[in-house]
């Protein structure tokens, strides 16, 4: 592909590479690029990106696998956007996606990314496992199928796999059914939504997954929909309405904000935790929903909840999202953005680390095993929270 | 190369370093109107004895070394004419110490204005420091490599004129220090001891910056913009020696410019007070509005448009992204502030001559002293014709800077060239001597400042 036939062609070459893209809204530091932060060389930040993208398209350089690298380390974070104080702000990320997309078309993307979609295309899931066993979790939480209750609990790949994740899906399903909720999840016949194959540039695919998940649900007379991750909550929320899929779409801690004002949710027993919440990018960035999780915590008794400096708009991404969470390319190193990220939740002196996603969950669990923090931090899902508090253990 | 590259290798990390085709491309760039040369390598490295070691080595080979800050000097200073080792010093980025008492900061080379302003903001609020208009990822110490000014130019100076000392790794790999600390005496002072001044303004040609200690200032309650506008430029001089003559200010500049409309023609001076109380503030605005700028407002000549409370952090300007084209370059002039006038008419010249709508700038340094003043255009990076009009603009407008008895501030090589064309040839001899003593095989940031036979 040429530049002019890239999507974005007239605009790309608009960035100026001033950096603003690098810091978060208070510039404490310029380490808030998931990316830049992990490699700290120009062609891995925002700038770095759009140039390289540019000189691609325009022959001057050729592709490598060290630039589909660059390409897809990027997290699609959104701190770029926030930042860039230039008008071509809003499409940062489709440019990003569409670069991801002319890899994707011919066939040269990281075999990480590649080994991702194929599982997703086999299995429904980048986890190579059958779909059959997709439903284990619900069972183990004596969930119950979706049969036209009033919410599908919609509980994504992560959700559904990983062995920790599970827990707090199952936590946030045990408390659902205590406050009276009607809710049923759909077990194996649950699709992937699609958000990280959208956002890894595989266009097709998405489309595809995206209209069958559109027709298997109207077909079940889905109206209302609770994510457990914000992933799936910004694609339902987000993309498939372009494909005509209106849902009512919220994420959990939105759902439980509205039961504890109903009075529905009740949390009572005494937490006696410091709380630091850690704003994951597909809810705050992507969707502007800083306060339904901090109002969540403040509401179980006995939680202290402390800021850490980069939080709402400026937090820093656990560096999980775009298929980072599955490709993991910017692991291995303290400069990881998790490792970097479970050092400022310790600073805040909290003894937990709320998050309200299960990306978050695994990868920030791990960094803190990496950095040797076990015994001082440990991290919870929101979800995980307000059911321990409610008596559910 | 691949021995220099295993041994760099063993000096930063294999994270830390590369010679693959990305970070060669993006290192070869500035983001101005420079024609890109690509670097042999790029490292980052992370602590002095990791610089002293690369130095160590591209002396052993004779191998270029350019150093790189945030590389938003503009004028191609960091592009790596003759390849080498680009070192982007970024990840040298902790604030050591801030003496609250002594008001300093010493910080490690590569950390950026907006990080020192928003750890002043957090842990400091009664002290701050002279940040320039750049953006924020622009760092301390590639500001003094160039003799950068800021916000606290007027009452202070240069930027590089607020410095108490210096830790430096020489091009032969020695690691010394300049001012107080030299003798171990803490980071408070650089005189009396013998000067620093062999490293500022040398953009990064004598050694690289390591640790540096900068001035810190008091930072008041209230801190805010009060903004006055002439349509005359020919009043532009008096008003900065009115204003000046009054002690209360932290920043005077003047400003013209063909977008947003209304502003062409006009000169808008921005006037940023500060004081700890709005009894404070109304006092300075009335010795300054009233009894210093009175009688230009009362016989219709100026006008004073109020003051907005809060400073606003440095942005990309509008007019300089008015080509929608991600570039502009400027040329800053130290100048006489009584050639504002003739450094307004003759840029809007150059301007029209090539194009570009005309923005020029004027920020007074000390008590009128001198004033830096820009000439900036802007360029579509897409467009090879309209970076061709700002190169030849800029290099125009290089000249007009000496014409008008000005000196250029940060010039590239065209504009180092038309200086050391001027320069009396005994300190030229003495640049040369200088140069040739503390980098005997020419490695440092070669292309900038070289002193022909
Ligand atoms: C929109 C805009 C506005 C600006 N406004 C201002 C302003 O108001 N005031 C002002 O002063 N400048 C201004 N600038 C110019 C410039 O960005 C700043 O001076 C900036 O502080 C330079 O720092 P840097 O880290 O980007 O330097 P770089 O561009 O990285 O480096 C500058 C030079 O110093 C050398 N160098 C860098 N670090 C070191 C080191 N540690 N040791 C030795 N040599 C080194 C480099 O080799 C190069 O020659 C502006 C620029 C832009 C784009």
């Amino acid at each position: 592909m040429s530049l002019a036939d890239f999507e974005y062609g007239d605009i790309i070459h608009r960035c100026f590479r001033c950096g603003y893209c690098k810091f978060p809204v208070n510039w404490m530091d310029v380490n808030n690029c998931p990316a830049y932060a992990r490699y700290r060389m120009e062609s891995y930040s925002c700038g770095g990106r759009l140039w390289l993208t540019r000189a691609w398209l325009m022959n001057e350089i050729q592709w490598t696998d060290h630039l589909a690298h660059i390409l897809y380390s990027c997290t699609a974070c959104k701190n770029c956007e926030v930042k860039c104080p230039l008008g071509i702000n809003v499409d940062i990320l489709n440019m990003i996606r569409a670069a991801k997309k002319e890899m994707v078309e011919q066939g040269k993307i990281p075999t990480a990314a590649r080994d991702f979609l194929e599982s997703i295309q086999l299995h429904g899931n980048p986890y190579r496992i059958p779909k059959s066993k997709r439903g284990v979790w619900m069972d183990e939480a004596g969930i119950e199928r979706y049969q036209g209750q009033e919410y599908l609990y919609h509980v994504g790949c992560v959700g559904a796999y990983d062995t920790r994740a599970r827990e707090a899906a199952k936590k946030l399903g045990r408390l659902l059914q205590k406050c009276g909720v009607s809710f049923g999840a759909l077990g194996e016949a649950e699709p992937c939504d699609g958000n990280e194959v959208n956002h890894m540039g595989e266009e097709g695919l998405f489309e595809m997954m995206v209209e069958d998940n559109i027709s298997l649900l109207n077909s079940l007379g889905v109206k209302k929909v609770i994510t457990l991750s914000p992933h799936s909550y910004n694609a339902i929320k987000n993309d498939y309405p372009r494909y005509g899929g209106k849902f009512r779409i919220l994420h959990y801690t939105q759902l439980l904000e509205k039961l504890i004002e109903a009075n529905r949710l009740n949390p009572t027993v005494e937490m006696r935790i410091k709380v630091t919440y850690h704003d994951p990018c597909f809810l705050g960035r992507w969707n502007a929903e800083y306060d339904a999780p901090r109002s969540v915590l403040k509401s179980i008794p006995g939680v202290s909840l402390v800021e850490m400096e980069r939080n709402r708009e400026s937090s820093l991404c656990c560096g999980g999202g775009g298929g980072n969470f599955s490709m993991d390319l910017l692991g291995g190193s303290p400069d990881s953005p998790a490792r970097r990220r479970v050092h400022e939740a310790l600073a805040t002196g909290a003894n937990i680390l709320a998050v309200a996603c299960p990306k978050c969950l695994i990868i920030l669990e791990d960094a803190v095993k990496v950095e040797g923090l076990d015994d001082k931090l440990i991290v919870k899902d929101i979800a995980e929270i307000a059911a321990e508090s409610c008596g559910i253990m | 190369m691949n021995n220099l590259f295993q041994a760099l290798m063993d000096i930063v990390g294999e994270d830390h370093i590369s010679n693959r085709q990305e970070e060669l491309f993006i290192y070869s760039w500035d983001l101005g109107t420079t024609e890109p040369h690509k670097p042999d390598f790029v490292v980052s490295p992370r602590t002095t004895k990791e610089i002293q070691k690369i130095m160590e080595l591209a002396n052993r080979e004779k191998i270029p070394v350019v150093p790189l800050g945030g590389g938003l000097s503009l004028a191609g200073l960091a592009v790596p004419f003759k390849g080498g080792i680009l070192v982007d010093l970024k990840r040298m980025d902790t604030i050591i110490e801030v003496n609250e008492q002594a008001r300093y900061a010493l910080l490690e080379c590569g950390v950026s204005q907006g990080q020192l302003t928003s750890y002043l903001e957090r842990n400091h609020p009664h002290l701050t420091h002279s940040e320039p208009g750049a953006p924020p990822t622009a760092t301390i110490a590639g500001n003094a490599a160039i003799h950068g000014q800021g916000d606290l130019s007027q009452p202070y100076g240069f930027n590089s004129d607020m410095i108490n000392g210096l830790e430096i790794v020489l091009p032969t790999g020695e690691v010394c220090c300049f001012g107080s600390c030299s003798i171990g005496a803490g980071w408070f002072t650089q005189h009396p001891l013998p000067d620093v001044g062999l490293f500022l303004g040398w953009t990064g040609t004598t050694g690289i910056i390591t640790k540096i200690s900068l001035r810190l200032f008091p930072c008041k309650k209230i801190r805010g913009t009060a903004l006055f506008v002439v349509d005359d430029e020919d009043q532009v001089p008096e008003i900065y020696y009115k204003i000046t003559h009054t002690q209360m200010c932290e920043d005077i500049v003047a400003f013209s410019q063909t977008i947003p409309p209304y502003a062409g023609g006009l000169h808008h001076f921005t006037v940023n007070l500060a004081a700890d109380s709005e009894k404070e503030l109304e006092l300075k605005q009335e010795i300054i509005f009233d009894d210093a700028l009175g009688k230009i407002i009362q016989q219709g000549y100026g006008g004073y448009l109020g003051f907005t409370p809060g400073l606003q952090h440095p942005q990309i300007s509008k007019t300089s992204d008015w080509r929608k084209g991600g570039g502009f370059e400027y040329v800053g002039g130290i100048m006489p502030v009584s050639q504002y006038p003739e450094c307004y008419r003759r840029g809007k010249e150059i301007s029209e001559r090539h194009n570009i709508p005309y923005t020029v700038l004027g920020r007074c340094i000390g008590a009128a002293h001198a004033m830096m003043f820009s000439w900036t255009y802007a360029f579509n990076r897409s467009d090879p014709e309209t970076i061709h009009h700002a190169r030849e603009a800029m290099r125009e407008t290089d000249e007009l800077a000496l014409e008008l008895g000005g000196t250029i501030w940060k010039p590239g090589i065209y504009g180092q060239k038309l200086v050391m064309d001027r320069m009396d040839p005994n300190t030229l001899e003495l640049m040369k001597k200088i140069k040739q003593l503390l980098d005997p095989n020419g490695i440092m940031n070669p292309g900038n400042w070289e002193v022909k036979s």
